[in-house]
């Protein structure tokens, strides 16, 4: 525990070292990230020793504050969300230093390191915190520190904007959160989270409790309608604080509603359904709103949307397996969950690093605008697409094999007698769906960006990027790949996790375990014939081509006399079967300004796919709310003395009141 | 001594029911000097074993400062800032008469049910202290310019100085020596302030500054 204790000191500490000195922007960037990467790896250290077996540690301390105390503890189900939390904070605050250079001299950099490493204090102590006081503190700095890294461009409209967005949709979150702990804390001295005795409770302020825990952590975590503000945030924020928010800030929502629900004992059947509807809604709306993106980080931010799905259909199966009392399903679900919020902090890690890496060296992120990257950018291109294909869930990589987990516990699942069969077949038609959808869409984003020819000069004046960059994409590469091939060892780190998250006890894991885990054997093998086979026809076409003469031509010029870059596929153009296809939920709008006549001159289209939750709920909610609200706008005119009358009124009916 | 004490206290009521009916800035000005000499002497009025050194050096700093100093920032800004000698006020001067009626009924009415420490005091003593503090607010609240605000905040401060007297006879020096820094502070304050206001808005009234302010109200954004 002193190792976290001290980990969490340096990441402050480093944190205003960096403000002190923004002045000079490469001792704040330096002192900012270089705190990040050594206390990243300080806390590793005992959040790996307690995943292996080590027993829990606790730390509390007394504190002045009404219901609070400084109470933390890791167990394995802290460790392992600090995993993540630690190892992808630490490669983005190295990519973060070399990313973040552009604007030295431009911009202070000093709050942008302040907030950042603010940004992972807050998220070590959300995962440590057992008090709910600490963790509504922690969970504000979070929504706070993020906030200013998002509003980082505040001289951009459209970043101002994103602030907002994220900050209102943040705060409702956490009031909804408020109301959780306050009923939690209900007939209780403290909010310590070991008082919490409500398996007592009644089934209908059980059902309010899960509600409000939902909302309030969904909201974080994004799922669909409360997504609105991931696609407007990610965007808007640096590469580096992209991939954080996106890797690890948006499972702290997971983690808050794993770990609330663990107090809540026996669970009612209708919360497995309901997260599986989510996970449904969030999975397959998230990737086809991704397919309809122009935007780069858009559309890794609707990917967020739809990872989040995978990993509340994993919960969902996880805990109808546990009230049907199926102990190999729910463990299959939970771990396929579980493993999955790793994998997709590696491969959107990654692919955020990508996209800025692409952005940083082109100055746009509009996908149209890019082709033919990976001649110029072979890293980044060749990382990109390894962290495509893991997010695919395609094998032998990482994705899959979460997928594959909560796949196997679907089919069990399915199998089984009971009521839940029906749920566990959408389980498995919509992991499917999502799956197809996802790799459509990566082979569009891959496909514009990186293969063909250059579409404008933004994309011919790519080159690749410094080491600084490069290290945090091919290091996270490897994860994704070590993931994949090491699955039987990644799923073992569960066992300590699983009794903590599901409520059942270790032998009962224990016993199913080697039942779960035991195909993963036969992927690992079939993966290392796969990467075999890939590799062998690598040298054979290796070998073929030494030795003649090898012609190059331009790609997809289509049989023309004289094609240009232009006459390429285009992603809309690529992504319009699909788009077609759901058009009914996506609306995409399109503007057509048709050739005409024989020699046309002029013509013009244009597609343009806004979020039908943030047209046709949040705004017009919000603009009610708004209208409501300006009504009292009478009341603050801004004039002084009548706001001084009103502080007299007020005081003297007090007074008259109180002597009555 | 009764009979004086509450001569005096008649004064007060009085001289807040003039400061609200005049319309002329030079005689306000006057009107709260003459009540600050007044309420700075009060004390000794009640009780009169407190004539000892430092209190008499108190009570004459006081006198000094608000019956002479600050009438005298007052009259300074007023002549820099080339302020109209009439008030200006968002309440007409015979309303504020009858508001100023109201408020001493509301005044004597909360007086009489509030628990007092020290009942052999002169009756009057409390309600008048509360008279003052509430014209001062109100004065403040109905006035629109700068200057006469800076009067309300002084007749507000008088009225709070008289209740203190009328709670606690003996108030630690050093409490007393802080508030008056306190008014001088802000009186200077405001005397600097005023000129600047005038300077940059051509006059001194508050509504003006409204107009700072981020948000503006449709009508005002209309009528431009």
């Amino acid at each position: 525990m002193n190792l976290i204790l001290l980990s969490l000191g340096l990441l402050c500490l480093s944190g205003f070292a960096a403000l002190v000195t923004s002045a000079s922007p490469r001792w704040t960037s330096r002192l900012g990230s270089w705190g990040v990467i050594l206390s990243c790896v300080i806390g590793l250290v005992p959040a790996v020793k307690v995943l292996g077996d080590g027993p829990a540690q606790f730390f509390k301390i007394p504190w002045g504050i009404p219901l609070g105390s400084f109470d933390i503890a890791l167990d394995a189900l802290s460790a392992f969300f600090l995993l993540p939390v630690f190892v992808l904070s630490a490669l983005a605050a190295l990519y973060g230093q070399t990313y973040m250079a552009a604007w030295a001299g431009k911009k202070p950099l000093g709050p942008v390191w302040l907030f950042f490493n603010l940004l992972v204090a807050s998220m070590v102590v959300v995962t440590l915190s057992r008090n709910g006081i600490l963790f509504l503190m922690a969970w504000e700095i979070m929504t706070l520190a993020s906030f200013f890294l998002v509003t980082f461009e505040d001289e951009r409209a459209g970043s101002r904007r994103a602030g907002w967005i994220y900050l209102v949709a943040a705060h409702i979150g956490t009031a909804f959160l408020l109301a959780l702990f306050v009923m939690l804390s209900h007939g209780n001295p403290s909010l310590d989270f070991d008082r919490f005795n409500l398996p007592a409770m009644p089934e209908y302020v059980k059902g309010i409790l899960l509600i409000l825990a939902v909302i309030g952590f969904g909201t974080k975590a994004g799922f669909i309608p409360l997504h609105v503000w991931l696609p407007e945030a990610h965007p808007a924020a640096p590469s580096h604080v992209s991939s954080l928010m996106s890797g690890v800030m948006i499972k702290m929502g997971i983690y808050g509603l794993v770990r609330m629900v663990s107090y809540l004992g026996v669970l009612p059947v209708w919360w497995g359904w309901l997260l599986i509807g989510i996970g449904l809604s969030s999975g397959i709306l998230g990737v086809l709103f991704a397919l309809a993106q122009h935007d780069l980080k858009r559309l890794l931010a609707y990917h967020s949307v739809e990872n989040i799905g995978i990993i509340a259909l994993g919960l969902g199966v996880g805990y109808l397996g546990l009230a049907y009392q199926l102990p190999l399903v729910a463990v299959l679900g939970f771990a396929g969950g579980l493993l999955h919020v790793i994998n997709h902090a590696l491969f959107k890690g990654l692919l955020f690093f990508g996209a800025g890496a692409v952005a940083h060296v082109t100055g746009t992120r509009e996908i149209d605008s890019l082709g033919g990257c990976l001649k110029r950018m072979p890293w980044t291109g060749v990382t990109f697409l390894i962290g495509a294909a893991a997010i695919a869930g395609l094998p032998p990589l990482n994705g899959f094999v979460s997928e594959f987990l909560i796949y196997f516990g679907a089919f069990r699942g399915a199998s089984s007698d009971g009521s839940q069969a029906l749920a566990m077949l959408a389980v498995i038609g919509g992991l499917a769906l999502i799956g197809g959808l996802a790799s459509a869409c990566f082979a569009k984003a891959f496909g514009i960006i990186f293969l063909g020819e250059p579409r404008t000069d933004h994309a011919r004046a790519a080159h690749e990027v410094p080491y600084g960059m490069r290290i945090p994409m091919a290091l996270l590469a490897a994860g994704c790949v070590g993931v994949g091939l090491g699955a039987p060892l990644a799923v073992k780190i569960l066992i300590q996790v699983l009794p903590v998250a599901t409520g059942l006890s270790l032998p009962v894991i224990r016993g199913v375990f080697p039942e779960a885990v035991h195909p993963l054997n036969f992927i690992v093998l079939l993966s290392a014939v796969l990467i075999a086979l890939a590799f062998f026809i690598f040298l054979l076409r290796h070998a073929m081509l030494t030795g003649r003469h090898v012609q190059k031509a331009g790609t997809w010029d289509c049989g023309y006399a004289k094609p240009g870059a232009r006459m390429q596929y285009t992603a809309s153009s690529f992504a319009d079967p699909l788009t077609g296809f759901f058009g009914f939920f996506l609306r995409t709008r399109r503007h057509l300004d048709a050739p005409s006549g024989f020699f046309p001159k002029e013509a013009a289209f244009e597609t343009k796919t806004p979020d039908i939750f943030m047209e046709n709920l949040h705004r017009p909610a919000v603009e009610k709310i708004y209208a409501g609200l300006s009504k009292l706008r009478w009341f603050q005119h801004g004039r002084l003395q009548l706001y001084i009358l009103y502080i007299v009124i007020t005081l003297l009916a007090l007074l008259v009141w109180k002597m009555r | 001594m009764q009979e004086l004490t509450e001569i005096v206290m008649v004064f007060l009521i009085l001289a807040n029911l003039w400061l609200l009916a005049s319309s002329r800035l030079m005689v306000c000005i006057r009107i709260v000097a003459c009540q600050g000499i007044v309420i700075s002497l009060l004390p000794f009025l009640i009780n009169r074993h407190l004539l000892l050194t430092e209190f008499l050096a108190v009570a004459g700093v006081t006198a000094a400062l608000k019956g002479f100093v600050f009438p005298w920032l007052l009259r300074r800004a007023m002549r820099e800032a080339k302020v109209r000698r009439e008030i200006e006020t968002s309440v007409p001067y015979s309303v504020s008469v009858l508001i100023g009626i109201l408020i001493l009924a509301i005044s004597l009415w909360i007086s009489s049910r509030l628990p007092m420490p020290k009942p052999e005091l002169t009756e009057l003593i409390v309600p008048v202290s509360f008279f003052t503090i509430l014209v001062g607010l109100f004065v403040i609240v109905s006035r629109v310019m700068a200057l006469s605000q800076v009067l309300g905040y002084l007749v507000f401060e008088n009225g709070i100085y008289a209740f203190g007297v009328a709670l606690l006879l003996e108030q630690p020096l050093w409490v007393e020596l802080g508030i008056l820094l306190d008014v001088f502070v802000a009186v200077f304050v405001m005397g600097i302030m005023i000129f600047h206001i005038s300077r940059e808005f051509d006059n001194i009234n508050t509504d003006q500054l409204s107009e700072l302010a981020d948000w503006n109200s449709p009508e005002k954004e209309g009528r431009r």
